[in-house]
């Protein structure tokens, strides 16, 4: 599914990341904690959160996440959008909370994104 | 030891905002190499991991990176508390992270066990009131 798509269908505000609209992506990972997106994350997931703060971004690119879905419209600071631009990261800022943001996309064909044994 | 490369980090343990920083630039570093990225990931997320249990834990410290044709060795130093029972912090949950560091993200219990899981030798050296020293290797030809 292209990130312009889950933009669209996440009614969801593209607050970086412009040409990245057209990249695809096959799943998706929400969690509220980095330690848990670093050890279950698949690479190159979509990444669903309701935490705000510098070090989200920083996960996201240890990972190669290319697109990051903030949750029940809390929108990040400057200093987190700056990060993600300087990192090649889109950035998507919805209404949505976890809960429904995740039953969207699963019932529009994205997977789970976790490694899960 | 025929390095490639060697880097050397101070990590502030001041400044959240900032934490990852050299994780970043590692992985910049090993791409510009050209290193597989199986072996990027895994350096990134357990050089990261480190980082951030120096931040939270023990008010910054110092990280080495060797980049040898064999492997990535990372040698993380700090000045902190310390590990008084060092199977329990690898135990997968535990975790005495407070809760205004909860707040951010952190805190599940699974720094440790990551490292452990992403690098193919993991090392803990630590002295309660002294420090700790972490060092992990990834290897370059083997999967971990
Ligand atoms: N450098 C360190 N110095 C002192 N104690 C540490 C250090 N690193 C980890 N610890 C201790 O080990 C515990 C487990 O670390 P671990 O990284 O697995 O989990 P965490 O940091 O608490 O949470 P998470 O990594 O999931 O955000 C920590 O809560 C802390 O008590
Ligand atoms: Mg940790």
């Amino acid at each position: 599914m292209k990130i312009a798509e889950i933009a669209c269908l996440l009614q969801a505000q593209i607050l970086c990341g412009q040409d990245a609209m057209d990249m695809e992506l096959e799943t998706a990972f929400g969690s509220d904690m980095m330690s848990d997106v670093l050890a279950f994350s698949t690479e190159r997931s979509l990444l669903l959160t309701g935490l705000l703060n510098p070090q989200v971004v920083r996960t996201a690119e240890m990972l190669d996440i290319c697109c990051i879905v903030f949750l029940c419209g809390k929108t990040p600071g400057e200093f987190i959008v700056e990060l993600a631009e300087e990192k090649g990261i889109a950035l998507l800022l919805t209404k949505h909370g976890m809960f429904s943001a995740c039953g969207i996309l699963h019932a529009n064909g994205l997977l789970e994104g976790a490694n899960l044994e | 030891m025929n390095e490639i490369l060697k880097l050397h980090y101070v990590v502030d343990g001041n400044n959240f905002s900032l934490a990852g920083q050299a994780a970043s630039d590692v992985k910049k570093m090993l791409k510009t190499l050209g290193m597989a990225p199986d072996v990027i990931r895994r350096v990134s997320i357990a050089m990261y991991e480190g980082e951030m249990n120096m931040v939270i834990h023990a008010d910054g410290g110092e990280i080495d990176v060797d980049v040898t044709p064999k492997a990535v060795v990372m040698r993380l130093a700090d000045r902190g508390p310390g590990i008084a029972d060092i199977d329990l912090v690898m135990q997968e949950g535990y975790s005495t992270a407070p809760d205004d560091i909860r707040a951010l993200g952190f805190g599940a219990g699974m720094g440790l066990p990551n490292m452990k899981k992403y690098s193919n030798d993991l090392k803990i050296e630590s002295q309660l009131g002294i420090g700790t020293t972490i060092t992990m290797r990834v290897d370059i030809n083997s999967r971990g």
